[in-house]
């Protein structure tokens, strides 16, 4: 096992590093830089700039060295300094800016993932158990308008709702008197009322995928001579079907959780703008479209990072669960 | 005759189907076990071996229907007909595992994969017996050390996957031995082994039936394993019990038809110059909804005559204990040659 955790953290590492240098070519990729954009922009306003501060700027950020040597300079503050660079457009930073979107992402996200879980892992269940029954087809159609029903649409409908019969907007995370304070009971309490629709637009597709999955995957399992030998052991049926084979039908679930969470992030940025969300989606939205790129770099990296780490993650809780895995990597 | 443990009278099992019409797996089986004695149900694949053995467990899936006939069991609370329990009662669920038990052919599919087997036997003692998982795991390592596992404390912490065809199944009859059954069917348990591991898990089920005393019903297509392990036979052909008797009569002095050509279809052990061309037997078996009214093996019958196809046959002692259903029992030689 441990020889198996450490060979992953060397992937890991690697793969980290490749995308990191992808990240980075990939926000060089569109034609002229910050600069150009920036000078554009003043130029449209009637602006007249100065040759010499554009000659300065470009000077002070690097642009037009060459790539490797761009790449090295980001690399090496972001190891050695901890520095993400500066972010162009807010002229501030990166890591202070990132750090709460980014936090906020996960935490909205994450939430949306137990939510999706805690749904669709009653109702997978009973619809394989309860084949053909009516809650199997009601569990179906409702899965189906779940998984067609575009979020942002979700999103809009409920912003209607609840503006028509409880008088509220939703939208945001916080009001704006806990914007920017520290966690505290009052501040949970109003997250969780501001944050309750974006989770439950978030979860819906997701469940009716995982819905969707679990049934077939336990229906093939519940034909499996185990589940017979189970049953003959006298064991009552829930407890034959919670044991075995609703846990084998979970192992190829489970490496799904890895993913997840980087997935929801870039899935979420139209309900984020939608439901106005200080999250990470609509923030590399913005950087992308203004070429600030040590910010979209970051953000891409830090996606990164949620990728490797939660596949390591996956691969740790699959290895786990199913032995079989766990000793043909030996 | 001692009292029968278990008796199957004129059980039908009908599987149904929303869009196709009903399939009647078995249609008329007679069966009578008795304790300490092994029964073997004989019969070409499909005609119906597995299904009859599920239904004494009420393993069956949802869409079959034990249309007729009773399954009389005698067991620790008296008698009870199985056939009208609910699968999940908790009174079937009593008689799984603590008196009737079950191996099956495929040990590996049969095993959990992502339990450790120890695990697997445990769980059954604690169910039945209410012991701590400690105490289980104690009893769990006896057993298998008493089924033959070598290591057995630390084999009962591998998974399936870890341990070969002959291992599994030894595990398999550890755990279905567990809880001291009554009864023990055995569907095919040799089938998917190589010959050395069949023999000797032949032998230890034989054994293993002296020590805990136990009836078996042993399910195979395979006369050569008849003749090592079982005290009564009984033939099936096509949903239908056709002849059950002790094994030596039987194979002395088969009565159906049916049996007599399986008999000859056997291989015997003789020198080149003295061996005889098997006799297979002419046709192919019909598929369930095609089987006539009356005798199921109407169709390849060589002594086919007036009743057969329309009247099913009566159930015929020919001797203590050896029943047969055909008409040839019933009508004289006379008859038979109209
Ligand atoms: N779930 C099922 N649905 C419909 N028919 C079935 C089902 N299970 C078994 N049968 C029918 O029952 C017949 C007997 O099967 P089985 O008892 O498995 O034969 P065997 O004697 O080889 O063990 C088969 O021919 C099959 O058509
Ligand atoms: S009843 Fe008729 S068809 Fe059936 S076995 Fe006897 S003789 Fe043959
Ligand atoms: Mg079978």
């Amino acid at each position: 096992m441990l020889r198996f955790v450490f060979r992953r953290l060397i992937a890991m590492v690697l793969t980290l590093w490749a995308v990191s240098f992808v990240a980075f070519a990939i926000i060089q990729l569109p034609p002229g830089d910050y600069l150009t954009t920036y000078l554009a922009t003043l130029s449209s306003n009637g602006d007249r700039v100065d040759p010499a501060t554009i000659e300065a700027l470009r000077q002070q950020y690097g642009f037009g060295e060459p790539y490797i040597v761009q790449y090295w300079k980001w690399i090496s503050g972001i190891l050695g300094r901890g520095d993400f660079g500066q972010s162009f457009e807010w002229k501030a930073p990166v890591t202070t800016l990132i750090w709460g979107r980014l936090g906020n992402s996960i935490l909205v996200e994450g939430l949306a993932v137990l939510v999706m879980w805690f749904i669709a892992l009653p109702i997978g269940i009973y619809v394989a158990v309860k084949k053909y029954s009516l809650g199997d087809y009601l569990a179906t159609v409702a899965g189906f308008i779940g998984l067609a029903i575009p979020n942002f649409l979700l999103a809009l409908l409920l912003m209607y709702l609840s503006f028509v019969w409880f008088g509220t907007t939703i939208g945001g995370l916080f009001s704006s008197e806990f914007e920017n304070a520290r966690w505290s009971l009052p501040r949970l309490w109003d997250f969780f009322s501001h944050a309750w629709a974006p989770i439950l637009v978030l979860a819906t597709a997701g469940t009716a995928e995982l819905i969707r999955i679990l049934r077939a995957n336990l229906l093939d399992e519940l034909k499996k001579p185990y589940v017979t030998t189970a049953r003959a052991k006298g064991l009552p049926e829930w407890k034959v079907v919670l044991k075995y084979p609703v846990r084998v039908a979970l192992n190829p679930l489970v490496s799904t959780i890895g993913w997840l969470l980087p997935a929801l992030v870039s899935s979420s940025v139209i309900v984020s703008v939608v439901l106005n969300l200080p999250t990470a989606g609509p923030l590399l939205l913005r950087s992308l479209t203004s070429q600030d790129m040590y910010l979209a770099g970051a953000i891409i990296m830090l996606l990164g990072v949620l990728t490797v780490i939660g596949t390591l993650i996956s691969d740790l809780l699959l290895a786990w669960i199913d032995p079989r895995i766990r000793y043909g990597s030996k | 005759m001692t009292k029968p443990l278990l008796s199957i009278n004129d059980m039908s099992i009908v599987f149904t189907s929303p869009d196709e019409p009903d399939i009647e797996a078995v249609r008329q089986v007679d069966l009578t076990l008795t304790p300490g004695k092994t029964l073997a149900l004989v019969g070409e694949s499909g005609c119906g071996k597995s299904v009859t053995a599920r239904a004494v467990l009420r393993l069956l899936d949802k869409n079959a229907d034990i249309r007729t006939g009773e399954i009389v069991y005698d067991g620790r609370d008296g008698q009870v007909d199985i056939a009208r329990l609910k699968p999940d009662s908790t009174a079937m669920r009593s008689i799984r595992g603590a008196q009737i038990s079950m191996i099956f052919q495929e040990p590996m599919s049969s095993l959990s994969p992502v339990h450790t087997i120890g695990n697997q036997i445990d769980e059954i003692i604690v169910l039945h017996e209410g012991l701590k998982p400690k105490q289980a795991r104690e009893r769990t390592i006896a057993l298998l050390d008493q089924v033959g596992v070598p290591g057995a404390r630390d084999r009962a912490n591998a998974y399936p996957f870890e341990l070969s065809g002959g291992l599994r199944q030894r595990a398999m009859i550890a755990m279905a031995l567990a809880c001291t059954p009554k009864l023990l069917i055995a569907d095919e348990p040799t089938t998917a082994l190589d010959v050395t591991t069949q023999a000797q898990i032949l032998d230890l089920l034989r054994q293993l039936q002296d020590d805990f005393g136990m009836a078996m019903l042993f399910i195979t297509h395979d006369l050569g394993v008849v003749a090592e392990i079982a005290d009564d036979i009984a033939v099936m052909y096509l949903g239908d019990v056709v002849e059950q008797g002790d094994v030596f009569e039987v194979f002395k002095t088969p009565k159906h038809p049916y049996t007599q050509a399986l008999m000859s279809s056997v291989p015997q052990l003789q020198r080149k110059a003295d061996r005889v061309r098997l006799q297979p037997i002419k046709g192919t078996v019909p598929s369930p909804k095609d089987r006539p009214v009356g005798c199921s093996f109407t169709s390849r019958c060589p002594h086919a005559f007036g009743p057969c196809a329309g009247t099913r046959p009566e159930r015929t002692q020919v001797s203590e204990g050896h029943m047969a259903r055909c008409h040839l029992l019933t009508h004289t030689k006379e008859e038979a040659l109209v």
